[in-house]
Formats: C-alpha cells, sequence, structure tokens
C-alpha cells in the first residue's frame, strides 16, 4: 500500500476547518481532527453533535460546505463513496445499509466482487472469502444466506466484514458496537487493534465510554458541532469526557425501588420453533425484568411472539391472569402491550414521516375515535413527548430521516410511551444513545415502573441491564439458563450463563426457574 | 455561559426551519400540480385550435363523460398504488359487471335490485383480490393479472357474444344525459362526490395516514398497530365496487351491456394515477393531482378525436404518457441529486447505501 514504513505519530488522515450545514442545522463548525498511522481515535458527543456527519462526509456521503481533506499530507477530494474507497477509507456506518436481498456474501463484496478469469465474478472465491471474514470476527453467519430478517447484530457484523474486506488506510466504525454483545464486542476488538498494528488509522466513535477507554489511545469530543477537546486517553477520566460532552457533570442514574404488585404478563412454556424453547416467567407490576444473553440466544424472538408478531409453537401466555390470543400487534398494542423494536430503520419508524406522525401512529384510532385527524392536537400531543425526551430537532414537523441516529431512537420510544402501555418490552432502547439521554432513558423507564408497569428490558450492554433490572433471565441457546434475583447479579454470574456454563457451577438451573416463576403467583 | 449559547443557537432557526419543511413537500406537490393545470390550459387551447366546438357546454358534456368510468376507478387505483399494491383487473371487474347487469336485466330482475347485486359481485371480487394479496401474501401484480382473466372469462360465460340493450329511460339518460340547463352530465356528480370523499379519507383522517404509511415503511406500519392486511383487503374491496359501479354507468353510457366492455381501461386507469403524481413504488401521491389527471386525459382524448387522430395512434399516446408519468419523477430526482452534488448537497445521496432505490 505505502512504501514507506508508517510513523506511529504522522498524521494519516488530516481534517481542517470542515462545515456542513443542513438547512437550519448547522450540523459541524470548523472542526479539526487528526488520526495517526498506528492510533485509534475516539470520537465522542452527545446525539446530533455532528459525529456520524462528520464520518460521511469522510465517506464521501456528504460534501462539506467549508475545510480541507488531508490523507498522508495530500489534500484529497471525497465527492462519492466510490472514491472513499479508492482512497482506502472504509466505513462501518451507523445504520446498516444492507440489500436485503442479496445473500451476505453478496453484500459484504457487493462493490468489488472477487473476479475469476475472464473478469466474470467468482461465486466459490466470494464465499470462501466472507467465510474467512467471519471466521476471523468468530460469528456464524451463512454467507449464502439472504440478508433479509436478519438480527441487528448480524447486519451490523455483515457491515464490519464488509469494511475490513477492503485494504484500507483508513478505517472508521460508526457505533459498531451499538447491539452488540460483549463476546462479539472483544472479537471485534481483537481485530480493531491488530489492523491498528498494522499501520491503518482507526476512527472510533461510541456512546459506550467503557469501550473508549478499552480500546483507544485519543480521543477527541464534539458538542454542538464544535471541537472541544483532543487528549491521549491516559489523560482523561470517564467524568472528564462526559463534562466535555454534555458540558456539565452527569450522575447515573440510580434505579427507584418500586413495590412490585401482581402478575401483569405470564408466560408458561412458551416455544417457538427454531427461536426458543420452554420458556417460562412473569412479569409483574412496578418490575423491570432484564433479558440478557448472547446474540441470538431468542431475546429478540420472545419478545417478537409478546407482540404478536410471531405466532409461538406452543405454550401460553396471560394477561391479568387470563390466557390470551395476540395474533398481531394491533391486537398486543390493545391488550396494553408495546414494543420498541431493536431496528429502528425497519419496524420502529416511517423514517420519510415527520416526528409527530411517527409519534401518533400507533395511538390515531384511540386519538381521533372519528377519523378525522386534528393537527394542531396531534403536534401539541408529539412536541410534549419529543420534549420529555429531549429529541433535539428544530420541530415536531421534522423529518425523521434528518434527526441524528439517536434522536430517532429517541422517536422510537417517545412513540411507545404515548400508547399508554401496561406491559412495556424494550429492545436494545438505548442503542445509540449519548449518556445524557441514557440517564434519561433510565430515569423514564424507572419512573415507568414505579408507576406500575411491567417493563422487559432487553439489552446487549450487560452493566445496563444490571444497574436497572429488578430480576434478570439469562437466555441461552434459546432457554432460559439462569434467573438471577438483583440482590445477586453480577457481570460474571449472567456471563456464565449466557454462555451456557451455568448448570456447572451454579446452583440456579431450568426446574428452580420454573419455581421462581410459580413463585411469582402466589 | 457556553450551555446558554448552545440554547439559543438550537433556538434561533427553529422557526424558519419549521416552516421550510412543512412547505417544502407541498411545494413540490404543488409544482406537479401547476405543471397539470397548464398542460390543460394548453391542451384547451390546441383543442379551440382544432375545432370551434372544443369550448362548447356539449363538448364538456362528452369529453368529461367519456372519461367518467376510468376516472372513478383511479380513485381506489390511487390509494392501493400509495399502499404500494396494484390492481390490474378492474378492466375486467367492469366488463363483469357489465354482463352480470345485462344477464339479469334480460332475466326479467328489476334494475335497481340488479345494480345492487351487482355491486355485490364488485364486492366480492375485490375481496378475492384482498384475500390473495393481503392473507396469503402473494404479490398483487400476478393476483390481480389472474383475476384480469378470470372475470372477463366470467363475463364471457355469463354473456356470450350477446349485448343487452333496451333498458329503461331513467338509466340511460343518467349514463348520457347532463343536469338539465347545464353541461354537467350526472356521471361527473357521482364522480364529483367519491372524489370529495376519497380526497377528505385519504388527505383528512388517519385511514389515509395508515395507508401513506403501509406504502412507505409496512414493517414499521405493522409494529405500530396498522392492521395492514385489513387494511389492503379493503382497498381491493372498494376497487371492485367502484370497478362494478364503473360497469353501470358505462352500460348506462352506451345503452348496451356486454362482456367485453372496458377491454384496455386498466391502462388508462393507471395513466391516470400515476400522471396524477403518485409514485408507482408507494408511500406518495395526492387525490387533487389525480383529479387534475383526469381531466388532462379527458382533453387530451377529446382534442385527438376532435382533430381525427385515429384510436390506434390515441393508444400510442396514453402509452407514451404512461412511460413519461413513471420516469419523469426519477429524472426529476436526479437532476436533483446532480445540482446538490454540485452545490454541496442538501439530501444524502441514494448511492449505494440506499438498498431501496438501487436493486437491479
Ligand atoms: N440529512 C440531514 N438533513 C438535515 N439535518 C441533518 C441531516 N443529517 C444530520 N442532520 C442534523 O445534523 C446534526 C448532527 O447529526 P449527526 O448525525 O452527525 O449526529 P451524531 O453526532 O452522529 O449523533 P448520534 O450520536 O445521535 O448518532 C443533527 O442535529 C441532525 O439533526
Ligand atoms: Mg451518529
Amino acid at each position: 500500500m505505502s512504501d514507506r514504513a508508517p510513523s506511529p505519530d504522522r498524521a494519516r488522515l488530516e481534517v481542517h476547518g470542515i462545515s456542513k450545514r443542513f438547512d437550519a442545522t448547522l450540523a459541524l463548525s470548523d472542526v479539526s481532527l487528526d488520526v495517526r498511522a498506528g492510533e485509534i481515535h475516539a470520537l465522542v458527543g452527545e446525539n446530533g453533535a455532528g459525529k456520524s456527519t462528520l464520518v460521511k462526509i469522510l465517506a464521501g456521503v456528504h460534501v462539506p460546505d467549508a475545510g480541507r481533506i488531508l490523507l498522508d499530507g495530500r489534500e484529497v477530494h471525497v465527492p462519492d463513496p466510490i472514491a472513499a474507497r479508492a482512497l482506502g477509507i472504509a466505513v462501518v456506518h451507523q445504520e446498516p445499509r444492507l440489500f436485503p436481498d442479496l445473500s451476505v456474501a453478496e453484500n459484504v463484496f457487493l462493490a468489488d466482487p472477487p473476479r475469476g478469469r475472464y473478469g466474470a465474478i467468482s461465486w466459490r472465491e466470494m464465499r470462501r472469502e466472507a467465510d474467512a471474514l467471519f471466521e476471523q470476527l468468530d460469528v456464524r453467519l451463512d454467507a449464502g444466506a439472504a440478508v433479509r430478517g436478519l438480527s441487528m447484530a448480524d447486519q451490523q457484523l455483515i457491515e464490519i466484514a464488509k469494511a475490513l474486506s477492503v485494504d484500507a488506510r483508513v478505517l472508521i466504525l460508526d457505533e459498531p458496537t451499538a447491539s452488540l454483545s460483549a463476546h462479539e464486542v472483544e472479537r471485534l476488538f481483537t481485530i480493531v487493534r491488530r489492523t491498528r498494528d498494522r499501520g491503518v488509522a482507526v476512527l472510533f466513535v461510541s456512546h459506550r465510554l467503557d469501550e473508549v477507554f478499552a480500546l483507544c489511545d485519543r480521543a477527541t469530543v464534539f458538542r454542538d458541532g464544535k471541537h472541544v477537546v483532543t487528549a491521549p486517553i491516559a489523560d482523561l477520566t470517564t467524568a472528564d469526557l462526559v463534562r466535555f460532552m454534555v458540558g456539565r457533570a452527569v450522575t447515573l442514574f440510580p434505579k427507584a425501588e418500586a413495590a412490585i404488585g401482581e402478575a401483569l404478563l405470564e408466560v408458561r412454556d412458551l416455544s417457538r420453533t427454531g427461536a426458543f424453547r420452554d420458556v417460562s416467567f412473569a412479569v409483574h407490576a412496578g418490575e423491570i425484568l432484564g433479558l440478557a444473553g448472547l446474540v441470538g440466544a431468542g431475546r429478540t424472538e420472545i419478545a417478537r411472539v409478546l407482540f404478536g408478531i410471531d405466532a409461538p409453537s406452543a405454550g401460553e401466555i396471560r394477561l391479568g391472569g387470563r390466557p390470551v390470543h395476540l395474533g398481531s400487534p394491533s391486537a398486543a398494542l390493545r391488550a396494553g402491550i408495546a414494543y420498541v423494536p431493536e431496528d429502528r430503520h425497519r419496524d420502529g419508524l416511517v423514517v420519510d414521516f415527520s416526528i409527530a406522525d411517527n409519534i401518533t401512529l400507533p395511538i390515531l384510532p384511540r386519538l381521533f375515535p372519528r377519523l378525522l385527524v386534528h393537527r394542531s392536537a396531534e403536534r401539541t400531543l408529539a412536541r410534549g413527548y419529543a420534549e420529555r425526551l429531549r429529541v433535539r430537532t428544530t420541530g415536531v414537523e421534522q423529518l425523521v430521516q434528518a434527526l441524528s441516529g439517536g434522536n430517532q431512537q429517541k422517536v422510537v420510544i417517545a412513540k411507545w410511551l404515548a400508547t399508554n402501555p401496561r406491559v412495556l418490552i424494550l429492545d436494545e432502547p438505548t442503542r445509540g444513545i449519548d449518556i445524557g439521554a441514557k440517564v434519561e432513558v433510565h430515569r423514564i423507564v424507572s419512573d415507568l415502573a414505579a408507576s406500575g408497569l411491567g417493563i422487559i428490558f432487553i439489552s446487549s450492554d450487560l452493566p445496563e441491564v444490571l444497574a436497572m433490572s429488578d430480576r434478570i433471565l439469562v437466555l441461552h441457546e434459546g432457554r432460559i439458563a439462569a434467573e438471577v434475583p438483583r440482590s445477586e447479579a453480577t457481570e460474571e454470574r449472567v456471563m456464565f450463563a449466557a454462555t451456557g456454563q451455568v448448570a456447572a457451577t451454579l446452583p440456579v438451573s431450568a426446574p428452580a426457574t420454573r419455581t421462581g416463576a410459580g413463585g411469582g403467583d402466589a | 455561559m457556553s450551555e446558554e449559547r448552545a440554547a439559543v443557537a438550537a433556538e434561533q432557526p427553529a422557526v424558519p426551519s419549521a416552516l421550510a419543511r412543512r412547505r417544502a413537500p407541498l411545494a413540490a406537490l404543488a409544482r406537479w400540480e401547476l405543471l397539470l393545470l397548464l398542460i390543460i390550459v394548453i391542451l384547451t387551447w390546441a383543442g379551440t385550435q382544432i375545432s370551434k366546438y372544443f369550448l362548447t357546454g356539449a363538448n364538456f358534456a362528452n369529453l368529461t363523460s367519456a372519461v367518467m368510468e376510468v376516472a372513478i376507478m383511479a380513485l381506489p387505483s390511487t390509494l392501493i398504488i400509495i399502499a404500494a399494491e396494484i390492481d390490474l383487473s378492474v378492466e375486467s371487474m367492469l366488463g363483469l359487471s357489465s354482463a352480470v347487469l345485462g344477464f339479469l336485466w334480460a332475466a326479467g330482475v328489476p334494475l335497481q335490485l340488479d345494480i345492487g347485486i351487482v355491486l355485490v359481485v364488485g364486492a366480492l371480487g375485490g375481496l378475492l383480490n384482498g384475500l390473495l394479496v393481503a392473507r396469503a401474501g402473494l404479490p398483487s401484480l400476478v393476483v390481480t393479472l389472474g383475476t384480469l382473466a378470470l372475470f372477463r372469462g366470467l363475463a364471457q360465460v355469463i354473456l356470450g357474444t350477446n349485448a343487452i340493450s333496451s333498458f329503461p329511460a331513467w338509466f340511460t339518460t343518467f349514463g348520457f344525459d347532463s343536469i338539465p340547463g347545464t353541461p354537467v352530465p350526472w356521471t361527473l356528480v357521482v364522480f364529483a362526490v367519491l372524489a370529495a370523499a376519497f380526497w377528505y379519507v385519504t388527505h383528512a383522517t388517519w385511514v389515509g395516514r395508515q395507508i401513506f404509511a403501509v406504502g412507505k415503511n409496512k414493517d414499521a406500519a405493522r409494529y405500530s398497530g396498522v392492521d395492514v392486511a385489513t387494511l389492503k383487503t379493503a382497498l381491493f374491496v372498494v376497487s371492485g365496487i367502484i370497478a362494478a359501479l364503473a360497469g353501470v354507468i358505462l352500460t348506462a353510457r352506451f345503452s348496451s351491456a356486454r362482456a367485453d366492455n372496458g377491454t384496455g381501461l386498466t391502462l388508462t386507469v393507471v395513466t391516470i394515477v400515476l400522471l396524477g403524481g403518485v409514485d408507482i413504488n408507494g408511500g406518495k401521491g395526492t387525490i387533487p393531482g389525480v383529479i387534475l389527471a383526469v381531466f388532462t386525459i379527458a382533453a387530451l382524448q377529446n382534442a385527438m378525436r376532435l382533430a381525427g387522430v385515429s384510436s390506434e395512434y390515441q393508444a400510442v399516446a396514453i402509452g407514451l404518457l404512461l412511460i413519461v408519468s413513471v420516469t419523469a419523477p426519477y429524472f426529476a430526482r436526479q437532476a436533483r441529486l446532480v445540482s446538490d452534488r454540485v452545490r454541496g448537497g442538501r439530501h444524502p445521496p441514494a448511492t449505494a447505501v440506499d438498498p431501496g432505490e438501487v436493486i437491479p
């Protein structure tokens, strides 16, 4: 690639004085940054701070209004993604954008498929190289399968494989770990470190500050589109970073103790072929029930059945003591169940609807029983939720696609809060949202529980599950591997169960679980 | 202090931007509709050049009543296309309706009852389409291509090559005449009432909102509690009923019930909808646009007829118009992207990062 060995102190990528405006929003204002060869550089900041905008400029998706980009000291122009590739800039975007009808391997090698003789695409070579990439990442993904229907985590892993397939000079990762669990994150980090050691400049965007400290060499903070600070990670503490990001100190929200009431939602021996088996548990009023497990352990699949999206193959669901049949999301919604899905772009939002239209979509029939939509009433209601969740926007009439990723997530949560549910299922609710907003979501969830809702909390962020849950169900390969009460919940214990080692080391096993769920009835 | 500055910065642009956003889609739309209006004006001018007769009340009645069947069928088709489906079977449902009407009338069943039965037949045909599309999950293009053949076949089974005429005077008057003292055909009144109803439902009620949501992202709509299958089924049922009503109107206008009535009209219906600015990929469109497209097509057909253009060439013109309506928005978008690129870009480009658009 390069004829000279990269010296660790030379800036491989420099941006100078970059500005970018979208209509009225000044997304970036005169920011500068440099990433050295052989360095992992963290880029952090609140939702809407302009991180993804910079990433997209470097990827050739957006053209900056002002500023210069230098690669190895030479000024370059990145008018489109093809140019970015040609310059050796590989990017994992925040929202996976894959072609659902193409296979996994085709998605990975879309831009530059391996060629055989006579220039024809070599399908066998493509499958082989894709398999090799997934092997590196230690993920089990069928390279020949279609992408449609894959989980968020799998989609993200495909995007990562796509970026790694390029022999890059600069690797940019925009919140690559947001839906990955600890195991996949560890694998990814190993690979990223190896990439760095090869002399590649790595820019790493994340809201998980522990990852920033574990992985990065230097960090840059953006706030409101402006550069705040760049410093070696060794000179920073978490509190420093948060203060630079938010402009004030943020204390983690301590979960409020809530009185736990009667069982709202009970599940008995619930199964869905190919997804999970013999799952039994109950969620009580005032309770936050955490669902932990590795990617693919069956957490989302259970949530989908509870929300009427998929049908169970066996078992029973009871609401308020009575068995119910949840044939569709609208039935579940009427029964008082709400579900914040993990894939906000596919399932959570109509991105070219306004914020207001998205927030009211599930409650329109309830809000306007006489069919006619009153726009002002609708907007007022939406504004209330948007403000409560501190969505950063120019107004609720703004299209959702113009929001930053984290702010889109807040709109999804707002939308489900507006349905006023009795049981709220949250699937990765804090995926991609900043620390301030995360604390805010935690506070809201805790308040909701305190007001008597039953909450099922699914998250790949283990510290978050531990902090929020009254009780944690750990899933392993579609079965409940352990049930851990709050008082006994530790990271080790949950991780052990999640990786299937629980039966050997801990007394809690399947029969105990059933007693636990039965105990809930009494 | 810096926090305060940030707050001010966030506040200041809020108002103009919100306004701009609210106006933006409207503006784009108004531009399209203005274009249609302009075309109508040009066609009217051309019409007067071709024949003095063009701007007379009698010709207005002629011109409008000639397209009222396709006009009313375009209304439900608009909603179906916004919901990202299509109904190709409407012309055959029109034929089936005409055949059943003639058959029952010839068998001595009172005409009012016949009309009721025919509308039920339309509903059942639409239900068949709807169940196959929304419940069985088959592509509507294929399903309604099948029922296009099926309904026409049934019509021929029922009536063969017979033509039933001798309908009562009130019926043919309704199909052919205008409100006394005005150049407004009775059938235009039917269209006006239906158009108003569809306008209201589409743009003022949450049913309309749900239809747009389904067309833009059916998964997100389903997750939001929209009963996608029921909604789509209902749309096909309404489309069937309206196509049957169109069959009644056409039978009255020609005062003749035949199994081959309405052959080829689906093409015109789809052309009207797309010319009206509805996106063939779903999620975008307006009823006012489609209403303007109805009159554009009516004026065009009438002008061509007055100029003595043969029906073959008229078909060629409609075909060309269809192609132009489908491709114009695409080229407009490309042009916008290119100009944005040059100016430093507002919209993220639809390059390889946008799955919806580029799949070969
Ligand atoms: N295409 C667009 N049109 C209009 N505004 C946009 C567009 N893309 C981004 N913005 C605005 O620019 C600002 C910065 O957005 P950006 O996506 O860069 O934030 P971010 O730092 O990546 O946030 P997050 O952590 O939530 O992903 C936001 O206020 C956002 O609303
Ligand atoms: Mg972002």
